[in-house]
């Protein structure tokens, strides 16, 4: 199916990836200090933890994956070109969309930047 | 102007060495961070040279020079590619050495419990299988044994850092925190509290020193041992003083009734190399300013001012504890 321009184009697309980055963050830390403050306790394997980690993370970029390629395919409604700069609302839209693309972008490598964690933390 | 660029660059290398120098590195842990920080430095000064040098190419190329090919290959390839590679590879090198040294003392290691008082150090060396040796405001290590620190605080957030044997770790009231250091020569070295702790947070630090380790087993049981009575009169006299002001309330001075636990033990006081947390040399004339100026030389410190002791009281006490080696 065919992207089609919304006249009344909505900005929350935009702010979906780094609210996964933010909201993978958030959970990965607080799994951790809950699993080290109840679960294994100090100087202890913190295997459990760190796959629940892996699996938010494969979420996370999964998640992220998708808003980058509906903000992707907004980029690239119609003919327009970069910059996207004309006061139209198909340009609006492909501006947004190109937007999204980049933020996903960024979200994406934050996420992975926050869990290589995975491969340095053995305990908490 | 030349004399403060001479000043400027004095004081800057003036932190490069010395006994609280991060960068003049003493221990394996504070190696490892010191050579974090050299590539970091190198790091960022090769990617500040990067941006530099493209900033001076694209203000001086002219802009129908650049086709659409080569425009794009600039900006993913220096605002995406280029800073994705060089964080990462920052991020991996530094996240590399952190979890060896979060790791415990192997078994059987020394351990010794630290905790931080406004605002002073108190110390207990728990030796395997002997009971804790108390001392304060002074710590002696083994060469090249890893040793385990026990860190916690009874009051306020305090943080331990010795910076040349390694990084520091705060001092958590409720909370007990852990830190294992590794000196790799012999010397004398400073540590200081690293978090703001109250009015005379930069009036707490402590000396040092790490020896071979015979020397440290006859130090450490030298320590283990209660105090030598005073043999000279004025020093006895301080002795009597000692307890009939009060002081015992809270000093503990092992083998005479002194047993107060507020404040530092001050069994073998007289052989530390510096007296009230790093402040004043250990001489009788420094003991005798600390027991009559305490305040002015330690803002709303616990210990009262002794001023109203008449001079000769005073220096009876200063003999007496001066010879507590």
């Amino acid at each position: 199916m065919r992207e089609t321009v919304n006249k009344q184009e909505t900005l929350w697309l935009l702010a979906f990836s780094p609210a996964i980055w933010a909201i993978h963050f958030l959970l990965s830390y607080a799994t951790a200090s809950v699993w080290c403050a109840k679960i294994s306790g100090r100087d202890n394997p913190i295997d459990g933890a760190l796959l629940a980690i892996l699996v938010y993370t494969v979420l996370a970029l999964a998640g992220i994956f998708v808003v980058g390629w509906l903000g992707y395919r907004r980029h690239r409604i119609g003919n327009g070109n970069l910059p996207h700069d004309d006061d139209t609302p198909e340009d609006r839209t492909r501006f947004l969309g190109f937007a999204t693309l980049l933020l996903s972008g960024l979200s994406a490598v934050a996420t992975t930047f926050s869990a290589f964690v995975l491969f340095f933390f053995r305990r908490c | 102007m030349r004399g403060c660029v001479a000043l400027f660059t004095l004081t800057i290398l003036s932190g490069c060495t010395g006994v609280q120098s991060a960068l003049d590195p003493a221990g394996r842990e504070a190696g490892t961070i010191a050579r974090l920080f050299w590539w970091m430095t190198i790091g960022s000064m090769i990617v500040w040279l990067g941006v530099i040098v493209l900033l001076i190419y694209s203000v001086r190329t002219r802009a129908e020079s650049f086709t659409r090919r080569k425009a794009r290959i600039m900006i993913v390839g220096g605002g995406v590619v280029v800073p994705v590679v060089v964080l990462t590879v920052l991020l991996l090198y530094g996240l590399a050495p952190i979890p060896a040294m979060l790791a415990p003392a192997p078994p059987g290691s020394l351990k010794i419990a630290v905790s931080g008082e406004q605002w002073w150090w108190r110390v207990h060396y728990l030796p395997p299988g002997q009971a804790p040796i108390p001392s304060a405001n002074e710590i002696r290590l083994p060469v090249g044994e890893p040793v385990e620190f026990h860190l916690e605080s009874p009051d306020v957030i305090h943080s331990f850092w010795i910076p040349p044997l390694g990084g520091k770790m705060d001092m958590i009231p409720g909370r007990k925190t852990r830190l294992v250091l590794t000196p790799s020569r012999t010397g004398v070295f400073r540590g200081a509290c690293a978090e703001y702790c109250g009015a005379s947070h930069a009036l707490m630090a402590f000396s040092v020193v790490v020896q071979q380790r015979e020397e440290f087993a006859a130090w450490l049981s030298h320590q283990s041992q209660p105090a030598e009575s005073p043999q000279e009169l004025l020093a006895i006299q301080g002795a009597h003083l000692f307890l009939a002001n009060g002081c015992s309330a809270c000093h503990t001075i092992r083998g005479t009734a002194a047993a107060g636990v507020v404040g530092p033990d001050l069994t073998h006081v007289g052989s530390r190399l510096s007296l009230a947390a790093g402040i004043l040399p250990n001489d009788p004339n420094a003991f005798e300013r600390w027991i009559g100026q305490t305040h002015d030389l330690k803002p709303e410190v616990l210990m009262p001012a002794f001023h109203m002791l008449p001079p000769e009281d005073t220096r009876a006490l200063a003999a007496y504890l001066e010879g507590l080696k």
